[in-house]
């Protein structure tokens, strides 16, 4: 085995390759649901080893001429085990290879990282021959949403705790992003994961996202920034000019202001409260119309509407006196849409796009301290993901105990089993058409270049 | 390109045809002489540290073009536009070969060249932009006619996002893959559908610049290449020392002769020492007042440097030998230091007289244990720096605008704001040189003298 020892968190932080997403603590919060007993029966039994090395082979599977059989091969894995012990820079051959070790290690958490030059096992070797600089070539692009980053616009929970009323946050921020991967960057192959816990991640897979520099990923993850204030402004989004950009006019009235004032109202109504409601006032940077809203408000306080009627009522108030100011200052000029786009845009953890040796956790992991499977989420649904729905291992492993069904997924019954339809969702509609344009690409190259050698003998 | 001895030098015509700004694409079929060889390539030079000193102060786009602007006509505008292009092309492939030889070196020429092209491209008229693009063969079709008028109402809202109140697109759009505009990408500068960038005529230059990069880029690469596998070896009694020391090349004057402001004697040394010594200068002197020592760093630096402020050789004696005596005693002054006063001299050994330390050379210099010469704005803590920059009178405003530039690096700029601090007067060469800095400051208070009678 390569490199096992444990990492101190410092060591983490302070060795500059050894980017992670979070350092790893896995303690179990629930016993019933999360253990290594049940994770190596999952492991052993159930995750989808065949798929995840043809998703990462994206087509180089030995059978064209034009294929690089290496090519998984340089993809660098990572485990976090049992205990918090760290394995970086793990590479696999092929298929059984990952599968071996993953069922001898057990690993809590699985990072797929970027494809390197050469095998990251081998990264020592190559970098005494002086010949290979070891160096990411190809990385999916990723972006990282978390529930944690929106704890001041939801009062139903806080920090890593996540319900259904707030979960529709990240349903938003799936629709907004993914749309515009789509149709602003013309992206196809995208592929939204459940973090297991508290987000979502989302990996773009396309052949020209994999190979975007630092450079050009920075350009996209700054392209989805509006979020420019922090803790000690309260204006955390300032939107200037006399227009919204098309993506973020095409986001607001597609997606955000519907959802901001119908179920964000519902589930939190933000102006319900004073405490609440402050918090928007200080959105609007003219004094004399703060505190015009705030007498209103405040007399207004013991009516005998819902919290939800009455929240719904103070945003209309808020809209038409901002309406009738509209000229005042250019500052107030896109105060309405400041509002919508603080409570209800993305919020993405922006560095985890930008670098390409960024890890970031695999698909089908199962998370330590909820016992939940990392599933696919699909964009075109993800009104109907249902996050207390998503299978937990002690259910897998019932599952398994009393059909007896080990998941042979190929069998058509696999759609009734709990992990199945994840599994078969992962195949239709992401695996199969991004491996069907795979091997067209491969196949256009490679006439390229027998036409090139051809031309080259012509004399 | 071809390097000759003889006088005589041939253009091919196509070259000197187009006089625009040159994408040095490949090197041309010209013959160079020697001389040119070096000189060309100094007068790029000096414009480059130009835009590279502009950019350290900060300068907005608007500053830049001007500055470029002036900067270029200064150092390398002929009367003959086919000698000026010449010329543009012959410094320009010298210094790449100055500058291809590491990756430090490379950096910077490709930061400076980069930001030099972006400036002067954006001097130029719109159809010589226009020339320029379709010279880089940037596959760009415009957008026209009907696409044109389908995308209209999107592009108008970038155009207002922007800050602009009507939504009056521009005539010309490009269509560009997103991942080659990722400055406009990022600030959501251009309308993007499908994976493509629409980018307005105006914001060409941002297309532009990043081709000249990768360009330039790759360009170092296969120059570096050829330098260490042939032409190092080849050249190394011709060409390899004078691109071996054109990247450390000093620009200004040496002031190995003193000048009219720099005449000063025995008696007036200490108080013109607190008045006009740049902070290196200060300190070596200081401590030798007060260690009445100095190692021999700290000898030969502040030593030719007082040489070049004009003490003449007697005096130098004079001075070193009254404060190496208290320590060392005048016998052993004599025998061992008083020989390395005079070859600074050039009255020993090679005869050769030496030229003061400009500032490159003691910023890159390395002081040791025991050592007090260098650069202090490079070699001293942050804590001492303040403390000694204190001593010197600078307010705390002035303070942090130097510790500002310490911070990046810019030794040299954080010299000048001090300058200009305590003098009260801009100094916009920058300060290259203690003994410029010295004249400088004597400058300023000679004029300033008849006035303020003492
Ligand atoms: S910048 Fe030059 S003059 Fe100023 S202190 Fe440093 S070396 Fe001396
Ligand atoms: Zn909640």
């Amino acid at each position: 085995m390569s490199c096992v020892r444990k990492m101190t968190r410092e060591e983490t932080e302070n060795r500059a390759d050894d980017m992670m997403i979070d350092v790893p603590k896995p303690k179990i919060e629930n016993p019933d649901e999360f253990n290594v007993h049940y994770l190596r029966i999952y492991y052993g039994n159930l995750f989808p080893y065949t798929d995840i090395h043809k998703w990462l082979s994206y087509g180089h599977d030995g059978k064209h001429p034009g294929c690089d059989e290496f090519y998984f091969g340089r993809r660098e894995f990572s485990f976090t085990l049992e205990n918090d012990v760290y394995l970086r820079y793990k590479s696999f051959k092929n298929a059984s290879a990952m599968g071996d070790a993953i069922k001898g290690n057990f690993p809590y958490k699985i990072d797929i990282g970027a494809v390197y030059s050469v095998d990251p096992d081998k990264r020592h070797a190559y970098a005494q021959s002086g010949t290979n600089v070891f160096t990411p070539v190809e990385r999916e692009l990723v972006f990282d949403i978390d529930i944690t980053d929106y704890d001041d616009v939801r009062y139903c929970c806080s920090g890593a705790d996540v319900c259904s009323k707030c979960w529709p946050l990240m349903t938003v921020a799936i629709k907004v992003i993914d749309t515009s991967l789509r149709e602003d960057f013309g992206f196809k192959h995208i592929l939204w994961v459940f973090s297991g816990r508290r987000g979502v991640h989302c990996w773009v897979c396309d052949a020209k996202a994999r190979r975007l520099t630092n450079e050009q990923r920075s350009a996209v993850a700054e392209y989805f920034r509006v979020y420019k204030g922090n803790e000690n402004n309260a204006r955390k989004v300032a939107l200037m000019g006399y227009s919204l950009h098309p993506f973020l006019a095409r986001s607001y009235v597609d997606f955000l202001k519907d959802f901001f004032e119908g179920e964000l109202q519902a589930t939190q109504s933000i102006f319900s409260s004073k405490e609440k409601y402050e918090k928007i006032l200080e959105m609007i940077s003219d004094e004399d119309i703060q505190s015009e809203l705030r007498d209103k408000w405040e007399n207004s306080a013991r009516s005998s509407l819902s919290e939800e009627a009455t929240s719904r009522t103070r945003w209309e108030q808020l809209k038409n006196t901002l309406h009738s100011k509209k000229q005042k200052a250019p500052t107030l000029r896109m105060c309405v849409e400041e509002i919508v786009f603080t409570f209800t845009y993305p919020r993405i953890d922006l560095e985890v796009s930008k670098q390409m040796n960024h890890l970031l956790k695999a698909p089908f992991c199962v998370h330590p301290k909820t016992g939940r499977v990392c599933v696919p989420i699909d964009p075109n649904n993800c009104d109907e993901f249902d996050l207390l729905a998503v299978p937990t291992l002690s259910q897998l492993i019932e599952e398994i105990n009393s059909g007896g069904s080990k998941m042979d997924v190929d069998e058509d019954d696999s759609e009734r089993s709990l992990l199945g339809k994840s599994i078969k969702f992962f195949r239709s509609s992401f695996l199969e058409p991004l491996l069907k344009s795979c091997k067209e690409e491969i196949e256009s190259s490679y006439k390229t270049k027998i036409g090139k050698s051809k031309d080259s003998f012509s004399w | 390109m071809e390097v000759i001895r003889s006088q005589k030098r041939t253009f091919s015509n196509d070259i000197v045809s187009s006089p625009t700004i040159p994408l040095y694409l490949t090197a041309p079929p010209m013959e160079v002489r020697l001389e040119e060889f070096e000189l060309f390539a100094i007068d790029r030079l000096r414009v480059l540290k130009g835009v590279s000193d502009g950019l350290a102060r900060g300068k907005n786009p608007k500053e830049m073009d001007d500055l470029v602007d002036s900067l270029w006509k200064e150092h390398m505008r002929h009367s003959d536009v086919s000698e000026m292009f010449n010329k543009d092309i012959i410094s320009h492939f010298v210094l790449r070969l100055v500058y291809c030889r590491s990756d430090e070196l490379k950096k910077w020429f490709l930061s400076m060249e980069t930001a030099l092209f972006r400036h002067r491209f954006r001097l130029q008229n719109l159809e010589i932009q226009r020339a320029i693009v379709g010279e880089f063969g940037l596959p760009y079709k415009a957008v026209t006619g009907a696409e044109l008028e389908s995308l209209k109402e999107r592009l108008g809202q970038v155009v207002r996002s922007l800050g602009q109140i009507s939504p009056t697109i521009e005539s010309v759009y490009y269509k560009v893959p997103f991942e080659e505009v990722p400055d406009l990408v990022a600030g959501r500068r251009v309308f993007i559908q499908k994976g493509y960038a629409f980018v307005a005529g105006s914001q060409l230059v941002s297309l532009v610049v990043t081709q000249f990069r990768s360009h330039i880029s790759k360009a170092l690469i296969l120059t570096n290449r050829k330098w260490t596998t042939t032409i190092r070896e080849r050249e190394k009694d011709r060409l390899t020392p004078i691109v071996e020391g054109l990247s450390t090349s000093y620009l200004g004057p040496d002031y190995s002769q003193s000048s009219e402001y720099a005449d000063i004697s025995l008696k007036d040394i200490d108080q013109v020492s607190k008045s006009s010594f740049p902070l290196c200068m200060r300190h070596l002197f200081e401590k030798l007042r007060e260690d009445h020592h100095l190692k021999h760093g700290g000898r030969m630096q502040l030593g030719l440097f007082l040489k070049g402020v004009g003490l003449k050789l007697d005096d130098a004696l004079a001075f070193w030998r009254a404060e190496f005596t208290k320590k060392v005693g005048s016998e052993r002054f004599d025998k061992e230091y008083a020989y390395s006063i005079r070859h600074n001299y050039g009255k020993e050994g090679k005869r050769t007289d030496y030229t003061p330390y400009a500032c490159q050379k003691i910023i890159s210099s390395a002081p040791g244990v025991g050592d007090h010469h260098g650069c202090p704005y490079r070699h001293f803590s942050e804590d001492n720096l303040r403390a000694a920059l204190g001593r010197m009178g600078l307010s705390s405003r002035g303070m942090e605008d130097v510790m500002d530039k310490v911070r990046n690096k810019h030794y040299q700029l954080a010299c000048t704001l001090t300058f200009e601090a305590i003098y009260g007067t801009s100094c916009d060469a920058g300060i290259n040189h203690p003994n410029q800095y010295f004249e400088e400051s004597q400058k300023i208070l000679k004029s300033n003298a008849p006035t303020a009678p003492v």
